[in-house]
Order: structure tokens, then sequence, then C-alpha cells
């Protein structure tokens, strides 16, 4: 095959996994709103994703509100603008790093493990024998989990804004002498509700294609345990690359109304 | 046994196509089940076995062909009807599917919390358990989980799940598959006791040549594609066809 046509075949299999993605999607929206709804296996996935996710959301915020205060303090001193360290550390924050970070994060935690183990169970036909059960495996399996992702990003999101703001004024207490209670007002007066609402929007899309492309890969799973860890791997990398593309989107249409 | 000729068949396959692309699986296969039968398909791994029986119980889409069951064309039935279906079909898959992050227990209340119809809305499902677990000689692995079991304890467990909604009709994929001498003759054992207990009608595929002498009342091979043979253990295994004799060395 020459370069051409293989390049040709690629871009041709990209619009069927597109268009195949569409479809997953309606079908999410379709069987969304018919009964019955599988509300305990809905909790108990928000449940599990937040209890797995919670500890490594807080940690890496924690991190990184400390090591962000830490490399731009310099560069502020310099100009003389050490004051205006709350008021950036937390509007880049909760605008983007904190979101983004928490994402990314997730689409590794939460993203590959529903990868994996709805591929494992395409693989050993558990999903097979849940449609013959009287079960519909695509509400059981699919949309609880799309939702539970999108419920729970936000709030995954939220403590991990905060932790991180919180390591922000923890090196500020110790480096610069400002206590936790003026830090916290000044983060409080910087940032303003139009912060708030785009950044909240982003989190739910955001969690919502974790959900959606986790499911996507386990569900339409190829045989063979080697396709389990294909599902789990591609679900990380496309979820990342869908990522990083919603949070351009949203920067576009929060700069339209806002800018 | 029934005699299969004056009885009407509940379930009927005729001239089942299905393909995979290129891969020409099925190419106008055609049987018939009639009740209080157990009846043995037999074909080489790959001729298509699973297909056949997952497309009769509706998990693929046959290219063309008629199914019947218990007097309707499973492909023209609404979601609903074929559920209800199902709760008359008990399905044994060829790895035992049992669900790994459900314990024993849980697996089991699996088919009963959509198949409401049959029983109703039932409050209490241990008992029904228990008798399921019973039947298989495994009630103190009711609180275990899919992994703490042997592969033979699985496909016991397996069985007692398709048991659990008391069907008319068993499906066994290759029940004995990979389990040793011993623990396939139990498993064979089982499904006699079952087939006496319910008066089941069964179709098991399988390669094991002991387990269809055991508890084959007819038999179908699948070669080429097609039913290409069909009749007693002892009619087949006499056979002079070199396909046929294949089987039975
Ligand atoms: N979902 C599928 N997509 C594509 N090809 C399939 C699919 N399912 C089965 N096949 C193909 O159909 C053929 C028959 O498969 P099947 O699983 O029915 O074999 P089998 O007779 O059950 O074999 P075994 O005894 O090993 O279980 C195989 O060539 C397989 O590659
Ligand atoms: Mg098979």
């Amino acid at each position: 095959m020459d370069n051409n046509s293989k390049v040709a075949e690629s871009f041709k299999n990209f619009l069927i996994e597109i268009g195949e993605l569409s479809y997953f999607t309606s079908r999410f929206f379709k069987e969304l709103f018919n009964p019955p709804f599988e509300l305990k296996e809905f909790l108990r996935q928000c449940y599990n994703m937040g209890n797995r996710s919670l500890l490594l959301v807080c940690v890496t915020g924690f991190i990184i509100g400390l090591v962000f205060t830490l490399q731009s303090r310099p560069t502020l001193e310099e100009f003389g603008a050490v004051s205006w360290m709350p008021s950036m550390v937390s509007i880049s924050i909760i605008r983007e790093i904190g979101p983004i970070i928490t994402a990314l994060i997730c689409a590794g935690r939460i993203g590959s493990g529903i990868g994996a183990e709805l591929g494992s169970m395409r693989v050993t036909e558990q999903i097979d024998a849940m449609e013959v059960s009287g079960t519909n495996p695509f509400k059981y399996l699919v949309v609880t989990r799309i939702l539970a992702t999108t419920m729970m990003l936000p709030i995954l999101v939220f403590f991990g804004d905060a932790i991180a703001i919180f390591g922000s004024a923890m090196v500020e207490n110790m480096k610069g002498n400002v206590s936790y209670l003026l830090y916290f007002n000044q983060v409080f007066d910087s940032l303003q509700f139009s912060d708030l609402i785009p950044t909240t929007f982003k989190t739910f899309f955001f969690g919502f294609a974790i959900g959606l492309v986790g499911c996507y890969k386990g569900y339409n799973c190829k045989k063979g345990t080697a396709g389990v860890g294909l599902a789990a791997n591609s679900a990380v990398v496309y979820t990342s690359m869908l990522l990083f593309v919603i949070d351009f989107i949203a920067v576009f249409v929060t700069n339209i109304f806002y800018g | 046994m029934v005699s299969p000729m004056n009885n009407k068949p509940i379930i009927e396959i005729k001239n089942l196509r299905k393909s995979f692309g290129d891969n020409h699986v099925l190419e106008g296969f055609n049987m018939a089940l009639y009740e209080g039968e157990n009846l043995v398909i037999m074909g080489k791994s790959g001729s298509g076995k699973s297909v056949m029986i997952k497309c009769l119980i509706g998990l693929e889409e046959p290219d063309s062909g008629t199914i019947t069951v218990m007097g309707k064309n499973i492909n023209q039935l609404e979601h609903w009807e074929l559920d209800e279906l199902r709760t008359e079909i008990g399905f044994l898959f060829q790895g035992s599917a049992l669900y790994d992050s459900m314990s024993v227990r849980e697996n089991l209340e699996f088919p009963l919390r959509r198949h409401t119809k049959k029983f109703g809305i039932i409050e209490d499902t241990t008992p029904l358990v228990m008798e399921a677990l019973e039947n298989v000689g495994l009630e103190h692995a009711i609180d275990l989980m899919p992994s703490e079991l042997s592969g033979g304890m699985k496909r016991r467990i397996a069985l007692a799940r398709t048991l659990i909604l008391q069907p008319k009709i068993i499906l066994y994929d290759e029940p004995t598959t990979g389990l040793d001498p011993i623990t396939s003759k139990e498993i064979i054992l089982l499904m006699m006791s079952i087939q006496k207990k319910y008066n089941t009608s069964s179709i098991i595929i399988t390669h094991d040549v002991d387990c269809a002498r055991v508890i084959a009342n007819r038999m179908i091979l699948l070669i080429d594609n097609i039913n290409y043979a069909e009749g007693t253990f002892e009619k087949l295994s006499a056979s002079e066809d070199p396909k046929i004799k294949a089987f039975f060395k």
C-alpha cells in the first residue's frame, strides 16, 4: 500500500469512529429517558468513582497549588506584585488548571477503569448474559456510568480547586506571612460569578466525555484479552484528546459571552 | 422420551444463514427440537455452533432464515416480547459468564430483577436462590465472589443461574469443555437430573463424545456450514462417512 492510500485508510477509519461514537451518544440520550431507571446502580457508580478518585484528586490539587505558588513567587516579587498572588492563583486554578488536571486524572483513573471493566464484561459474555436475563445492558452499564461521571466530575473538581488554593495559601502563609484569613478574603474578592459559571459547565462536559469514551471503548471491545487492554488504553488517549478539544471550545464560547 | 415424529417442535430453525464479512459461518442450517428431548449438536471449533445458538436466543441477528421458538418467530418480536420469551429459555454460556463484580447470591438474583412477570415481584429471593444452589450442590458458596470459585464451580453456579427462572428450554454451550473428566461427568449427571426434575428440553453443544453418548436422544452434526448429518448416537457413530467418522475416533 502506498502512503496516500494509507492516509486515506486511516482517515476513513477516523470518520467511521466518529460516526459510531455519535450513534453511541444518541443511543445514550434515547435510553436515558426510557424507564426503568437503574437508580441503585447509578448511586453505586457515583460512590465508587468518588471514593476511588477523591484522594488522588486532592493530593494532586494540593501539590499543584503549592508548586504553582512557589514557582510564580520570584517573578511576582521582581515586579513587586506578590499581593496579586491570591487572585492570580485562584483565577487560573478555577478557570483552567483545576478542571483540566482533575479531568485528566479522572480520565486515567475512571475512564480506563470503565474501559477495562466493560471490555472484560464484553469479552467474557457477561453483557450478553445480562441481555438474556432481561436487563438492558446499555441502560444498566452504560447510562448509569456516563451519568455518574457527569455528576461526579464537577464535585471532584470543586474539591481539587479548594485544596489547590489551600496549598497556595499555605506557601504564602509560610513565605510571605500572609494570614489564611487575608488570603482567602482576597481570593473571594477577586472571584466573580462569571468565573464560576462557565467553568462549572465545562466540568460537566468533561465528565460526560470521560464516561462516554470509556463506555464506548469498553462496550464495543474486540474479542480477546488484548482487546480489553486496548479498550482501556484507547479510552484514556481519546478522552484526553477530547478534553482538550472541549476545553478549547469552552474558552471560545466563554469569550463570546464574556469577552 | 417422547417420539419426535408425533410431536410439534418447540424450537425450529429453517435455512439459517449468517456471515461476518466474507466469513460465511452458516449457510442454510436447519434443526428442530422436540419437547422433553436432549439434542446434541457437534461440530469442529469455529464451525459456528455458538453463532447458531446466539441467533436462537436473539443475541445475533441472522442474515436470513426463520427461527421459531414456542410458536413465535423471534426476529419479529418486540423487545419486551423477546424478554418474556427468554424467561422460558435458559442459556449456559461457554465461559460461564458470571458477573464478576457481584457475589454468587447477587449473580443468581440478577435474572429475578427484571423477569418479574413469571413470579411477580419477589420480596425475599433467598428461598429461590437456595433452591437453585441446592440443585447444583453449592449452597455453601452463596457469599463467595466468582473469582474465588474453581472452573467447575463456576460452571455449576452458572447452571444454577440459568435454572433460577425454571426455564422450559435450556441451551448449553459446551458445558463440559475445559473441565477434567470427573467434573465433566458430574456436570453431565447434573444436567440429566435437572432434565428429569423440571422436564426441560435441551440443546447441548459439545465436542465431548462421552458427554454426547450419555445424554443425547438425537444428534446433529454441523459440518461445512450446514446440518450435515442427523440421527441417534448409535446411528452416527456407525457411519462410514469419513467426515462423520472423524468425530467419533
Ligand atoms: N461477533 C463476531 N464477529 C465476527 N466474527 C465472528 C463473531 N462471532 C463469531 N465469529 C466467527 O464465526 C465463526 C464461528 O464462531 P463460533 O464461536 O460460533 O464457533 P464455535 O463453533 O462455537 O467454536 P468453539 O467450539 O470453538 O466454541 C468463527 O470463524 C468466528 O471467527
Ligand atoms: Mg462456541
